[in-house]
């Protein structure tokens, strides 16, 4: 039926009627998508074929520096201590912990070597990593509007700095649907330690949120202790078939309220509790490492033992990715060095660096790096200038928007480049911006998905993750 | 000669236009969903074309972004949201008219949404904002046809008492909100719902009223209650309970975003538990409508504030607040004014005011000078933006110190002389130090003991006193105005132009007091019968909370990308009566339960649902599932674990472990409460914004870090897990369980009988019982079989036999799965 009548609006929500009348998910989102794109749709569900089917997004909260990990200034070293000149800080806002401070050059420590054959610069402290150099996409000029942690991660994740808005994974389920019956679509597992001694910053629930989307849409947070997720397991002293012969009876007398009722969400209770009795199975088995073989986990390194880890979450996502979870995006957090950077961020990369380039390779190996794209990067990047007594060997960095660096490889990403460049002193962005906001249009696009046409009306605007600003898919980095 | 091509093949369209009139016509009457829909636009309106409700929602969707109130993007010097004025749909410009009432051909908007032209057609194909389809089309060709006639946006005009329909069927109906409501079925030739039986009413208004289940007593007092007024008794009765009060206010709570904690950076406590508290005792004491505005607004600006008016104000700082030390703090403190301003306009004017704080409202008559003249209200808090970096009491300065006058004043004495006292102390003991002589030492030391015993029996009465007082964070304005500009791009350090304080200037004027408006003048405003969005927005509200829907849907925006209503006409009739009656809460629930509308049964065909899932038509009662909160206080009222205290610090029922862990950055443990405490109801557990409590926020509470005016309802499998698994819930199906089992008399039978009204409000039929029978007879089965496993089940009980713990292992299973069932946790 080809027409279309204003007034059943009133009577119910397009998205409604899709649901209640048993289509699943996908066909909704799909039509959400067609409604936009006027049908010239390449593929079901996509506004046009997808590079990516999935997405790993490794967040490190707290900003790592990209001086000390990615951008490589060698220059920088003769104006150790050195006053930024103004010039170049054009007295720009600063955060409250530094604000009338004198700005000092303060190189980094680290050497940088040229990887892979792409011949990409890398820091030192990043070995294993290396090993992958010839699939990653450096981004040089990230740039974020917030300067502080929260709305820096808060912008991020859901595209705004002002909470409410929903995060990127919601607005994949939302608009992808599920590729698997018995996961959730979206999962979130913070790490639950690290080696970084500084003050860490928080999460919010709000960062995984589903915003102003049903909240089906939400990450499914992944605990590190107990459930993996909240209320899997049954209760002591209910065990499987108990919970099954419940089950039955309990089917059986929704049945028939629903057959006396007539209303149809009956059913879908029926049909979730079916869901949460496979859950029940699916991820424990998600979740057991046993099958894994020992070159497997020790490829991840010592710490994959310990529940909890980046190095477990990083196998843990592998093992999603292989399940056709949409998105998973894991938050280690430890990075905010505002003080002994060196240190710390030794930790902090030795608590990464071989999951990190374990993941890439399990990936590659099974012939899921190249649908599946993985992202690194943080809230904001850290200042040129130091923090506190500054040596050449100790030192701390402030919060820096202007521009950061991160990564980008796997499906639809060309590897081994640099992309951007910021100024000698790394401060400002000499070409190619990226923002957030362009990061976002781009991942969406790997996923074939038009960041202006996923959009949802809510408080009155078409609302899209990418916001009302201009943004862009950075082609460039396009394989 | 462009122009003549162009018209030309607008004029074929037309004849497009009605052909597919004529199909879509007999589409719809074939079908007689969509004959209903027909009728629902004709409610109240006539037959005619309303632009209100046939075309403005057009014009807001696909033109406005251009071609609306925003005159900074605004495209062609043409804004289609007004028919006048320099710019207005009816002005020509370089000899093109846009819009010419009466006439297609010379209506430049005719040609230019119909062409099929890539470089002329409206929307821009660029602008991914969908093409108006033929239905709309025609409706446009219907409406210039007959003149295109404007009319003003119709929640911008203060609300008349509509005239009260005419009815074929003169008697079915309690009260006047019926005639409205059978007015549109009669369009629709349809039937109103039987009334719902008994017990389901019972139901139904018991939770509707008090949040809670009714017990089986009240059930059997009020079947056996044969009068004519027994509803009414029983609408009387509840509105009396307490419980009402928390009830409404747990919806309040949403609007305004009320939590326990800063909601940013390290996540504090913040304590605003009296405002929670007055909340609650506002809704209790029919605290009119307008005044709960008023103290909310402006309390702190009463003549001699009392301590409810202080309370009250504290609305104005719920917004979220971060620690200092990291951020900036004028940042801060733009962006705590601007959260303040978008809660007045959520809150109380239905908009979505905080839209224009960047530029003018694309779809709004409001500009970014409205906004900014609003955001000059309240930009003068004599508080810092940042909470200390750790606040003490989850206090931060202004806060006020409540309660009992006596105990005030007693503290106030004791305080006093506290500090009379130590100085006195100090200079005794020391003394009684220096002193070398042994002799003379002695009388000294004692004197100061006695000093110190004095000071320590004050401190004793401190400490017993404070906890009987309260405190709360009020808002307190500077003596000194400070001046507001509008912020260039919502920046907060790029001040333009300054603007004064003034109420939007699409509204009618406001008045003030004083040469300086003050938030009260705002706060009359908003409640003088001239606003026509107050009342409005409010009953709409109420209405939503009984009928599950708004009669507008989106009852956070009522503005032109909001949705119309669907009864217009009963939706002024309650804002006017509600205003003329003095903003009479519980008179107007009141009204809504008494109505038979409210009292259908909400029974219907597996067609209806799917038709009409929201139930606009109001042919039946709402089904919908409750909140999480009901669902969580009627598993403790039905196992009888409810705690019934009320007010008072927030509390932790427990939670899985390792929440807080994971996400703070201050190092906090979540610790639950013991006792009674952990089964207090859900509007007292204690909110963390950061990580707010699973089993709320899996049944979709919000995480109370934005105005909420709806929440959404969903059905997942993470809810399934935590109605079937949360050890709480399982604990309370024990309890009810044991409960059941102690009642020796009574034969198996019976007894699920018992359980089974206990949770539903129902008597389980044959069928219903048979299967409860069965699943009793294998999971006794089962358990006598696994000893080890009922043992589990029955874990810290003292059961004297295996026999008697898989007997309470199966009943606690079986009362686990009715919690479980649709029905329970549905309002019917």
């Amino acid at each position: 039926m080809n027409y279309e009548l204003n007034p059943l609006d009133l009577l119910q929500s397009r998205r409604q009627f899709l649901l209640s009348t048993g289509m699943g998910l996908g066909t909704a989102a799909f039509a959400s998508l067609v409604e936009g794109a006027q049908k010239a749709v390449a593929q079901p569900g996509l506004h046009h074929k997808a590079k990516a089917k999935r997405v790993i997004f490794l967040f490190m909260a707290g900003a790592p520096s990209q001086v000390d990990l990615f951008d490589y200034k060698p220059d920088l070293h003769k104006l150790f201590k050195k006053e930024l000149p103004k010039s170049v800080s054009k007295g720009q806002r600063v955060t409250a912990m530094t604000r009338g401070r004198q700005q000092l050059v303060t190189p980094t420590m680290f050497k940088f070597h040229q990887r892979g054959k792409s011949g990409v610069w890398m820091s030192e402290l990043l070995p294993h990593l290396a090993e992958a150099a010839d699939d990653l996409c450096f981004i040089h000029t990230f740039n974020t509007n917030a300067i502080n942690h929260d709305p820096g991660k808060t912008s991020f994740c859901t595209g705004a700095e002002v909470p409410g808005k929903p995060s990127m994974g919601a607005w994949l389920s939302y608009g992808l649907g599920s590729m698997n019956k018995d996961l959730p679509d979206f999962v979130v597992i913070p790490s639950a330690f690290w080696r970084g001694k500084v003050n860490v910053q928080a999460l919010y629930a709000r960062l995984w949120g589903s915003g102003f989307l049903p909240s089906k849409f939400q990450g499914t947070s992944f605990q590190t202790t107990g459930d993996p997720v909240l209320f899997l397991s049954n209760p002591n002293g209910i065990d499987a078939p108990v919970r099954r012969r419940m089950l039955d009876s309990l089917a059986k007398l929704n049945n028939k309220h629903h057959q006396e009722i007539g209303d149809p969400e009956i059913r879908t209770t029926i049909a979730q509790q079916e869901m949460a009795f496979r859950m029940q199975s699916s991820i424990p088995e998600l979740t057991d490492l046993k099958d894994e073989p020992k070159e497997i986990l020790e490829m991840y390194g010592p710490e994959v033992h310990k529940p909890g880890s980046y190095a477990r979450n990083c196998l843990l996502a592998r093992r999603m990715a292989e399940r056709d979870v949409r998105f998973v995006q894991l938050f280690h957090r430890g990075w905010d060095h505002h003080s002994r950077l060196p240190d710390n961020l030794r930790g902090q990369c030795q608590d990464v660096d071989q999951p990190t380039a374990a993941l890439m390779k399990d990936l590659k190996n099974r012939d899921l790096l190249k649908d599946t794209l993985v992202v690194f990067c943080g809230e904001f990047g850290r200042t040129v200038y130091g923090q506190g007594n500054i040596t050449r060997e100790n030192y701390g960095r402030d919060h820096h928007p202007r521009c950061f660096s991160g990564w980008l490889a796997g499906g639809g990403i060309k590897g081994g480049i640099h992309y951007g460049k910021t100024d000698d002193f790394c401060y400002n962005i000499a070409e190619d911006p990226v923002h957030v906001r362009d990061l976002h249009a781009t991942m969406l696009h790997l996923l074939g998905v038009d960041h202006k046409k996923l959009s949802v009306k809510f408080q009155g605007l078409d609302q899209r993750l990418t916001g009302v600003e201009d943004s862009r898919v950075v082609r460039e980095i396009l394989a | 000669m462009l122009g003549k091509i162009r018209r030309k093949e607008a004029l074929s369209l037309i004849a497009k236009c009605q052909f597919e009139a004529l199909r879509t016509t007999l589409m719809l009457l074939a079908c007689s969903l969509l004959v209903n829909i027909i009728f629902i636009s004709n409610e109240s309106y006539g037959q005619e074309i309303s632009f209100n409700r046939d075309i403005r929602p057009i014009l807001a969707d696909r033109c406005f972004a251009c071609h609306g109130p925003d005159s900074h993007e605004r495209k062609g010097k043409l804004r289609l949201d007004q028919a006048t004025g320099k710019d207005g749909a009816y002005r020509t410009h370089k000899d093109v008219t846009a819009i010419k009432p009466g006439s297609l051909e010379d209506s430049e908007f005719w040609y230019r949404i119909t062409t099929d032209d890539r470089g002329d057609v409206m929307p821009p194909p660029k602008s991914n904002i969908k093409p108006l389809s033929d239905q709309q089309k025609l409706l446009i060709k219907k409406w210039i046809e007959a003149g295109a006639p404007y009319e003003d946006f119709w929640a911008f005009v203060p609300p008349q008492m509509p005239e009260l329909p005419k009815l074929k069927d003169e008697k079915w109906g309690s009260n006047k909100i019926d005639r409205f409501s059978l007015s549109l079925l009669e369009k629709a030739k349809r039937q109103p719902a039987p009334t719902a039986d008994k017990r389901t009413l019972i139901r139904r208004l018991t939770f509707d009223l008090t949040g809670l289940p009714p017990t089986r007593k009240e059930i059997h007092e009020f079947l056996k209650d044969k009068r004519p007024e027994a509803y009414k008794a029983l609408v009387d009765r509840l509105l009396e309970k307490p419980q009402y009060g928390e009830h409404m206010a747990r919806y309040w709570l949403d609007l305004v975003r009320f939590a326990d904690t800063n909601g940013m950076h390290k996540d504090f406590y913040r304590n605003f538990i009296a405002y929670r508290d007055w909340v609650i005792r506002s809704f209790n004491d029919n605290l009119s409508y307008d005044d709960f505005l008023r103290y909310q607004i402006a309390g702190d600006l009463y003549p001699d504030a009392n301590d409810d008016q202080l309370v009250a104000s504290g609305f104005n700082r719920l917004h979220l607040i971060i620690d200092r030390g990291t951020a900036l703090p004028e940042e801060s403190f733009y962006k705590n004014v601007v959260d303040r301003v978008t809660a007045v306009g959520t809150a109380f004017m239905g908009l979505t005011v905080h839209c224009s704080s960047c530029h003018d409202h694309k779809y709004d008559p409001l500009t970014k000078k409205d906004f900014y003249s609003l955001y000059a209200f309240f930009n003068n808090i004599d508080a810092k933006p940042e909470t200390a970096g750790r606040p003490r009491e989850g206090l931060q300065p202004p806060f006020i110190t409540i309660g009992d006058k006596e105990v005030k004043e007693k503290l106030n004495e004791v305080n006093a002389q506290l500090k009379k006292l130590e100085p006195e102390v100090n200079k005794a003991k020391k003394v009684a130090t220096d002193e070398k002589d042994p002799e003379k030492k002695k009388p000294l030391m004692a004197a100061a003991k006695e000093l110190v015993a004095q000071k320590n029996k004050l401190n004793r009465l401190k400490r017993d006193l404070e906890p009987k007082l309260m405190k709360a964070m009020v808002y307190r304005e500077r003596k000194e105005v400070r001046q507001a500009h509008i912020m260039r791009r919502g920046q907060y350090d790029d001040p333009g132009e300054p603007v004064q304080r003034n109420s939007p200037e699409f509204l009618f004027p406001m008045e003030k007091k004083g040469e300086v408006a003050s938030r009260m003048d705002l706060a009359n405003w908003f409640v003088d019968k001239r606003n026509p969005l107050t009342a409005r927005v409010q009953v709409n509200r109420l209405w939503q909370q009984f009928f599950g829907v708004g009669l507008v849907k989106t009852s956070e925006d009522l503005g032109s990308q909001g949705e119309v209503p669907s009864h217009p006409k009963l939706l002024d009739y309650l804002a006017v009566s509600y205003m003329d009656s003095g903003w009479d809460t519980k008179a107007l629930v009141k009204q809504i339960v008494m109505s038979s509308t409210y009292r259908q049964s909400s029974l219907a065909t597996s067609d209806d649902f799917k038709t009409d899932p929201d139930n606009r038509m109001l042919s039946r009662a709402t089904r919908f599932r409750m909140d999480a909160e009901m669902i969580r206080d009627q598993i403790l009222a039905t196992s009888g674990l409810l705690s019934m205290k009320m007010y008072g610090r927030s509390v932790k029922p427990p939670q899985p472990d390792g929440l807080w862990k994971a996400v703070t950055m201050i190092g906090e443990r979540f610790r639950p409460d013991k006792g009674d405490d952990i089964y207090r109801r859900s509007l007292y557990t204690y909110w963390k914004r950061g990580m707010p409590p699973p089993q709320m926020t899996i049944l979709n509470a919000p995480i109370r870090d934005a105005c909420t005016a709806r929440r959404e309802r969903t059905n997942t499998p993470s809810q399934a897990l935590l109605l079937l698994n949360e050890s709480e819930y399982l604990n309370a199906a024990r309890h009810l369980a044991i409960h059941t089992l102690k009642q020796k008399d009574k034969t198996e039978a019976k007894l699920l009988e018992i359980v089974y009204e206990t949770i539903t409000s129902k008597i389980p039929d044959q069928e219903e019982q048979k299967i409860l029978e069965g699943l009793l007879k294998d999971l006794k089965k089962s358990y006598q079989e696994n000893p080890k496993l009922a043992e589990a089940l029955c874990a810290g009980l003292d059961l004297s036999s295996s026999e008697k713990r898989a007997k309470l292992a199966a009943w606690t299973v079986v009362v686990n799965t009715l919690f479980n069932m649709d029905i329970t946790k549905t309002r019917e």
